[in-house]
């Protein structure tokens, strides 16, 4: 039959299924064909901590969310359009999210009496009205899989495994994704189980031949591909991006590099990544726990080697005092922190941002260490990078904080060339730096480079420059053992002034203000770029004026951030924390900022925030005090 | 004695010094600050002193130390050093010696700094065998901190923080090292020069994680303590001396000595027959240590000789010195092999970047 074919500008597509159905693969295929067809896109990952919570539950349900366009987007969308369900629990955990209007596509199969009630459904919502403000597709997929598999021979609940495939060719029809790809990757992926093979392959095509002849769907729809820049691409997360960062910064700086680590969620991935590309000189030691890891990754760094350790929050409580040392010590070290929810063990799986206070400021006595923070899952490439240049730069541990979002969350990425990567030079120490009373070539550990307040990095193996450093406080200049009360205050204030220094080589906020008319900033960092971002589009496309900024330097502040806060009247900081950012913005420049905060394990959904801003805004142009009228009177009491 | 004159595999990638060297050159300028009196001074004497006789450049000689009073000791070698936090050395040196091949590496660390806040990192370098030198510094007491018992203090200890009596029982860092399979495991005193400098010799000729058990007296917290295997009068008695291929034989002339009780397969001490002691074990039956044995087992019981309270009998040697291979060298050869043929990293990072399924836009 022909069908109609129907221009859109965007979908969002949200994938759920049971732990074990392998939705997480069905969104990366679909997002893979959805890269290489051209769309701008943008994914959020959503799976529970437990491998296999038990089958059919609500806890089991993984999701797998994309969001593709013919224009640049930001963010994975607040609300699918399209909800794909591959049982009750999965309709039942999802239904919330969709819009009255969407499609839904279920695999009935599974709604048995058994699943119906594990999902916590009295009756069957296929069979009543329950579903009525949403188009319903519902199938036997299953059903459908073993039928188009049978020839092989497999099993039916091998057979039915593959439905998750049936429902990636009935998708990748109804959007008219480009089939090849993941026909390679499923010959490729299954080269040693031909019959499993087969079956994948043959349920995808099936899939999509259902979709193509079948009477219940009438319209296909075509989403035309993006215009981006120039250039060549590769869909990429946000874990893999800043592995290729760190690998990335070892070649740049010449220096090996040195990951030790622990697994955690959700940061793992980091040192599954790494330790397959030794090739480049990378070590990967996979620590007895996360103290050794950032221990070892420091005992390299003494050595010479570009020393990382990935960990989540709960890891990095751990590696406090050893980050410390590496404060007193003045070496540099990439510490990794893919922020999940908290406190303790929290939500290993979900997203947070959480832990900004504790980068500042979670170790004993002043210990200042920079912070950087990517926005995007491609951008943790470029902020990994900078991370290492400030590292090795200024002899100092850095942060480097990514979140459960951006790691495992992809977008295009157009990727660079290396030629215009910065170059990053250790500088290391060969000589004799000072000369002693009797006239005597000395080597003093810490006497700093006038520019940066840097000290030298002196590497063992190193002639003449033997030398001891730890974690007593260390007197200027020489280095040795002192409880010199002046010194003391003088090396707290050095190690500080040495930090703040790296603002001289951060560059100005870039601030986002196209109509120049705007009396409110919307500030961010980290992940809450995307549905920031969003959002301002929004509020703009109603008329109403806001600019936008985001943050990449925690630790320091660009120097002009004091000054770009003062020029407006009112200042939005969202974040998914409660007022971290806010709270270190309202000690530093004493500015009033307004909070937006949610800590639900997920990204911000941008219409929420775009109603937020709107009443900012609203509030901002009509009395100049987003404060309000009581504020005022306080105020002219306070006279 | 040089690198090239002594088989030392654990020295093997380490540069030779060009020209021979002197204890002076391996004293730091540092004012040592320890109490007067301390058995750290000996060992650091001992060390300085025997540094030289290795014949390495000392610019590739690395100390690293935890918290504790023996924790101090690299400010006082003109080597490489750090003196790192609680417990950690191991893992820092881990990081350290895995990422250079070329570096002669030395952990200093005392009873409670390994045996307490640092358990894991100490059982699990050994797991890993990592080619480098603990010295681990027992005084059965926390000196730094003024005198609390310390994991290695007998039961019932009375300190500052137990006025009761301590009510846990202490571990044996040899047992200990040997259940974690550490390849090389010996015990030494801080009294004895010679064998301390033999005993660390045969360590840093060691390829792989060298554990040594330095007995050493605290003079202000827990003074006395190893009295009976230091004293003229009772040390034959109380020290048994383990000598591979040897029969483990001691007591004022060879009076005592170790069998296998067969029933039980564990160690005991006996009674050697003699012209005094006609009835006694014949000397024929002794156990002959061997260092080298594959099994750790037998070594673990020789272990299991040394008094868990009052220390009045103590085997001190080397109790096991087999070769494996060490964590740091295949570490290092994965690099290899995955590195071969790889020469423009450059082009390699290209390469990885563009890497996957990617498309052009023009």
């Amino acid at each position: 039959m022909t069908k109609q074919v129907k221009q859109l500008d965007r979908v969002i597509i949200r994938f759920a299924g049971d732990s074990g159905d392998g939705m997480q693969l069905t969104g990366d295929r679909f997002t893979q064909e959805t890269a290489t067809f051209g769309n701008d896109l943008s994914t959020l990952p959503n799976f529970p901590a437990e491998i296999r919570a038990p089958a059919g539950t609500l806890p089991g349900v993984s999701s797998f969310q994309v969001h593709f366009a013919d224009h640049d987007i930001l963010t994975p969308g607040d609300s699918p359009d399209v909800l794909v369900a591959m049982n009750p629990a999965a309709l039942k955990a999802n239904l919330g999210d969709i819009k009255p209007g969407a499609s839904v596509i279920v695999d009935s199969h599974d709604f048995t009496t058994r699943n119906l009630n594990r999902a916590g459904y009295a009756e069957n919502p296929l069979e009543t009205d329950a579903l009525d403000e949403y188009a319903v597709h519902a199938f036997d997929l299953t059903d459908m899989t073993v039928e188009a598999v049978k020839e092989f021979g497999l099993s039916r609940k091998d057979a039915g495994r593959a439905k998750n495939m049936f429902a990636l060719g009935l998708l990748s029809w109804m959007y008219g994704r480009p089939t090849e790809p993941t026909i390679t990757f499923l010959e490729r992926r299954f080269a040693k189980a031909p019959d499993i093979r087969d079956a994948n392959v043959t349920a995808f095509k099936a899939g999509w031949n259902f979709g193509e002849t079948t009477e219940a769907f009438v319209v296909q729809y075509e989403i035309k591909p993006a215009p981006m820049e120039s250039g060549t691409y590769r869909n990429i997360t946000g874990n893999l991006a800043l592995a290729y960062g760190l690998v990335a910064g070892s070649t740049q700086s010449g220096l090996p590099l040195f990951l030790g680590s622990y697994p955690i969620t959700p940061a793992s991935d980091i040192l599954h990544e790494l330790s397959k590309h030794k090739r480049f000189g990378v070590t990967t030691f996979q620590a007895e726990d996360e103290i050794a890891g950032v221990g070892a990754a420091l005992g390299a760094a003494f050595g010479g080697a570009l020393g990382v350790t990935t960990t989540s929050g709960p890891g990095i409580a751990l590696k406090s005092e050893t980050i410390g040392l590496g404060v007193m010590m003045e070496l540099p070290l990439l510490v990794v922190d893919v922020q999940r929810g908290g406190p303790s063990t929290g939500l290993p799986t979900k997203t947070e941002q959480a832990d900004l206070l504790q980068a500042m400021f979670g170790r004993n006595g002043e210990a200042p260490i920079p912070i950087v923070a990517p926005r995007s899952p491609a951008d943790c490439f470029d902020a990994a990078v900078e991370a290492t240049r400030i590292a090795v730069t200024y002899r100092t541990p850095v942060m480097l904080l990514s979140d459960g979002y951006l790691a495992n969350g992809s977008e295009p990425w157009r990727i660079p060339e290396t030629d215009d990567l910065p170059m990053i030079d250790p500088q290391f120490a060969t000589e004799p730096n000072h000369t002693g009373a009797k006239g005597q070539e000395e080597f003093w550990p810490y006497l700093r480079d006038e520019d940066t307040l840097a000290r030298p990095w002196a590497v063992p193996g190193t002639p003449g420059l033997e030398h001891r450093i730890g974690g007593l406080e260390k007197g200027d200049g020489h280095g040795n053992i002192s409880y010199d009360p002046a010194n003391h205050d003088l090396m707290v204030r050095t190690r500080q002034a040495k930090v703040e220094r790296i603002a001289d080589t951060i560059p100005p906020l870039e601030v986002d203000d196209p109509s120049g008319e705007a009396d409110v900033l919307v500030l961010g960092w980290g992940s809450t770029y995307g549905p920031i971002g969003a959002a301002v589009r929004q509020v703009r496309k109603t008329g109403l004026h806001v600019a936008q900024a985001h943050l990449r330097h925690l630790n320091p502040f660009p120097k002009d951030l004091g000054d770009v806060l003062k020029r407006y009247d009112a200042v939005m900081v969202p974040e998914m924390n409660l007022g971290q950012l806010s709270m270190l913005l309202r000690a530093r420049y004493l500015v009033d900022v307004v909070g937006y905060n949610h800590v639900r394990g997920l990204p911000l959904r941008a219409a929420e925030l775009a109603d937020a801003i709107t009443d900012l805004v609203e509030a901002t142009t009509s009395t100049g005090d987003p404060l309000g009228d009581a504020d005022t009177a306080e105020k002219e009491a306070a006279r | 004695m040089t690198t090239e004159s002594l088989p030392f595999p654990g020295l093997r990638d380490v540069p030779a010094a060009d020209a021979p060297q002197n204890r002076k050159e391996f004293t730091s300028d540092q004012e040592v600050r320890w109490c007067p009196g301390c058995g750290d001074y000996a060992v650091l004497a001992a060390v300085q002193g025997f540094l030289p006789d290795l014949g390495l450049k000392r610019e590739n000689i690395v100390f690293v130390s935890g918290i504790g009073c023996s924790s101090r000791f690299p400010y006082y070698l003109d080597t490489y050093g750090m003196h790192s936090i609680h417990g950690r050395a191991p893992a820092i040196a881990t990081g350290l010696a895995t990422s250079r091949s070329d570096l002669s590496v030395w952990v200093v660390t005392g009873d409670g700094d390994a045996l307490s806040i640092g358990g894991n990192h100490l059982i699990h370098a050994l797991r890993r065998n990592v080619n480098m030198t603990i010295l681990l510094f027992n005084n059965r007491i926390y000196g730094l901190t003024k005198g609390q018992y310390s994991p290695t203090s007998e039961l019932g200890k009375v300190t500052k923080s137990t006025p009761m009596g301590s009510l846990d029982n202490p571990f044996n860092p040899v047992s200990l090292a040997l259940g974690a399979e550490g390849t090389f495991v010996a015990r030494t005193i801080d009294s004895d020069r010679r064998h301390l400098t033999s005993v660390l010799s045969a360590a840093a000729a060691h390829r792989g994680t060298a554990l040594v058990e330095i007995y050493q007296n605290c003079p202000i917290f827990n003074d006395g303590a190893f009295d009976a295997i230091k004293d003229n009068d009772t040390k034959a008695d109380a020290i048994i001396p383990l000598v591979h291929g040897e029969p483990v034989r001691f007591g004022t002339e060879g009076s005592k000595g170790v069998v296998r009780d067969p029933a039980t397969g564990t160690l005991r001490v006996v009674d050697v027959a003699g012209p005094d002691n006609p009835d006694g074990e014949p000397a024929e039956n002794l156990l002959v240590h061997d260092a080298h044995a594959e099994d750790p087992t037998t070594a673990f019981a020789l272990s299991r000789l040394t008094d868990a309270g009052y220390l009045n009998q103590a085997p001190i040697g080397i109790f096991r010195q087999v070769d494996h291979p060490t964590y740091d060298d295949l570490a290092r050869e994965q690099i290899q092999t995955a590195a071969a043929g790889e020469t423009d990293t450059r082009q390699a990072l290209a390469g990885l970047l563009n890497s996957g399924d990617t498309w052009t836009v023009v």
